[in-house]
């Protein structure tokens, strides 16, 4: 499904990251771990096309999107969430979603001054494809309640939904359990598995061992921007280096 | 009070306010009072330009007043210079300033944030050199006379202030339509996707570039249609027209209306307009008065009055729906919320 080759970024004369090959299955959960500035967010950015690499590169699917545009490589199938989530927060949560929707749509100004039939019907699908991601989080309950007012997981959720109305295949998630409390934890790691039940890819980012090592069929370790280690959980967890680098970096990431 | 607040939101609100509109030169106790106001609607029509790449979009465009002198200068020479009745020059002033949008656009859109925001103002200030130093075309500080008036259909005649009041407010509502028919769009949508971050834009299959020169060129195209009213109404222009102060103004009435909020813009430059008339015998002390008002509405509305209205009443609707929703079945998907009666 994914397969990343000799990937590198430079930063100036940092390496953010270095070398790095390795491939995910689809419709698995794949999980990346590492130390603060191992160069994590930095690979999802590679991978989404927000950034270049320097070399090497990425296939999706046998395809070539190393050189891609961001939202080329979102077209072929790329959903994203960030390490911070930026909703708008003085809209609905369905307000939020909606634009999820518009790159499966081809609606442009004329439309708009016409309000074409074309419109008119797109406008309803996004708006169908934005309920029906909603549902999928298990937030359909909010979808009027303005952003501002929501908790933080939900909004962890909400930032999954806009990922999945974009009708993805594969999905980055960056560090989707930040910030939220162990229950909640939980219910995120459920949702998560929910995706892979239907047929998604999922790549994600976390630092919560115990949610990764329940969920993740493949665990990849970066360090310093390089590939240290990559197996399944209780590989890693048996593995001499990936010991070394989180004993010998700060703590908190291997919390 | 959220009764009350539902008045303003009520779709029939905006034919009473059309009906004010209509009725103001019948109620207005000089001729003076009707100039002004048609000088407002005029300005709110680029307002709402403004608004679409800076309030809707998120670019802060500083050169936005400088379009205004283009389709302004455009209308003048092509009347005044070269003979064009007023509706073909009126076109091709919406035109030029589209065509000019769509260049600088192009080039200054690859900077992001306050890159941008200083290229735009940079800009601005060329438009304004140009106009003022390239006689050959723009007569420079002479500024150009004898403009014409909009040409009037049967027994109507434009270059009178009633009329052409009317005019302004033809094409304000046909600036406010288009806005809101916008904001509503899956194309507006976009914009505020834009608004909200490059890269969650870009993550969801947005053409960056393309759909924020699409703004610009709205935005400039706004602006010339005003400019050319603007030049239309008081039939003599000059370099001053192209002051990037004016561009300070516009963004001042965004501010205090509300950026990305569909009456804002109207509601700001009526407002400040007709303020800053009412503290003209002030003279130059007025700003002592208006400044600290900006200050205060600021701090207190940072949204502006139109955006800190909606987002209070957006709020209390979304807390009334729950109030009246019915105890939910498990709390996950599938839980129903009653609309609002
Ligand atoms: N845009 C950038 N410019 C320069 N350096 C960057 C940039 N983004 C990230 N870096 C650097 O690259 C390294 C990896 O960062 P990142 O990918 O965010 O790490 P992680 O997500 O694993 O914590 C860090 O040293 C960071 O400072
Ligand atoms: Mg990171």
């Amino acid at each position: 499904m994914l397969k990343v080759e000799k990937l590198t970024k430079m930063f100036g004369g940092l390496a953010a990251v270095h070398d790095v090959s390795v491939e995910f299955e689809a419709r698995k959960i794949n999980a990346i771990i590492g130390p603060n500035g191992a160069g994590k967010s930095t690979f999802f950015n590679l991978i989404s096309g927000l950034r270049k690499p320097t070399s090497g590169r990425i296939l999706i699917d046998g395809h070539d999107v190393s050189r891609l545009r961001c939202d080329r490589v979102a077209r072929l199938g790329v959903g994203r969430t960030f390490q911070t989530t930026h909703l708008f927060e003085q809209a609905t949560v369905l307000d939020n979603l909606i634009v999820g929707h518009r790159l499966r749509t081809r609606s442009g100004l004329w439309d708009v001054l016409i309000n074409s039939s074309r419109l008119q019907r797109e406008e309803r699908e996004c708006r169908e494809k934005a309920r029906e991601a909603l549902d999928f989080v298990g937030l359909a309950h909010l979808e009027n309640r303005v952003v501002l007012d929501i908790s933080q997981e939900e909004r962890k959720r909400v930032a999954f939904a806009l990922a999945l109305a974009t009708e993805p295949k594969l999905v980055l998630l960056d560090e989707p359990a930040a910030g939220v409390n162990p229950e909640e934890t939980e219910g995120l790691a459920r949702l998560i598995r929910k995706m892979a039940e239907h047929g998604l890819t999922v790549c994600l980012i976390e630092h919560k061992m115990d949610m990764i090592m329940g969920l993740a069929d493949k665990i990849m370790v970066l360090n310093y921007g390089e590939k240290i280690a990559e197996g399944t959980p209780a590989e890693i967890k048996a593995n001499p280096a990936v010991i070394e680098a989180y004993l010998g970096s700060d703590h908190d990431a291997a919390a | 009070m959220r009764r009350f607040a539902s008045l303003f939101t009520h779709p029939a609100a905006r034919w009473v306010l059309l009906a004010l509109a209509l009725g103001f030169p019948f109620v207005a106790s000089s001729e003076y009072q009707v100039y002004v106001m048609a000088t407002a609607f005029i300005w709110a029509i680029a307002v709402y330009g403004l608004n679409i790449i800076t309030g809707y979009c998120g670019q802060l465009n500083l050169a936005h007043g400088g379009f205004f002198a283009v389709g302004a200068y455009a209308l003048a020479i092509l009347t005044s210079d070269h003979g064009w009745n007023f509706w073909p020059a009126f076109l091709a002033a919406g035109l030029v300033s589209a065509a000019l949008g769509a260049a600088v656009g192009v080039v200054s859109l690859r900077l992001k944030e306050h890159y941008f925001a200083i290229f735009t103002l940079c800009v601005g200030f060329i438009i304004y050199l140009l106009i003022d130093k390239w006689e050959a075309l723009t007569h420079g500080a002479i500024g150009i006379r004898g403009i014409a008036a909009p040409d009037g259909f049967g027994l109507v005649d434009f270059s009178q202030t009633r009329p052409f009041y009317y005019l302004a407010l033809g094409f304000l509502v046909l600036a406010i339509w288009f806005a809101g028919r916008l904001a509503s769009s899956l194309l507006g949508r976009t914009f505020m996707a834009i608004r909200n971050g490059d890269a969650l834009a870009q993550s969801l299959g947005i053409d960056l570039m393309r759909n924020k020169v699409l703004a610009f060129v709205l935005s400039t195209t706004y602006a010339g249609v005003a400019g050319a009213l603007y030049a239309s109404m008081i039939r003599f222009i000059g370099p001053e027209e192209a002051n990037p102060n004016h561009t300070f103004d516009m963004i001042t009435y965004l501010l205090i209306g509300g950026f990305g909020t569909l009456f804002g813009p109207l509601a700001g430059t009526v407002g400040v307009v007709w303020i800053t008339q009412s503290l003209q015998f002030l003279e130059d002390y007025r700003m002592v008065i208006f400044g600290p008002l900006i200050v205060v509405l600021v701090i207190f509305m940072p949204r502006g009055v139109v955006g800190t209205f909606l987002g209070w009443k957006l709020r209390k609707d979304a807390e009334a729906a729950r109030a009246d929703a019915r105890p939910g079945v498990d709390g996950m998907s599938g839980t129903e919320v009653k609309p609002h009666a």
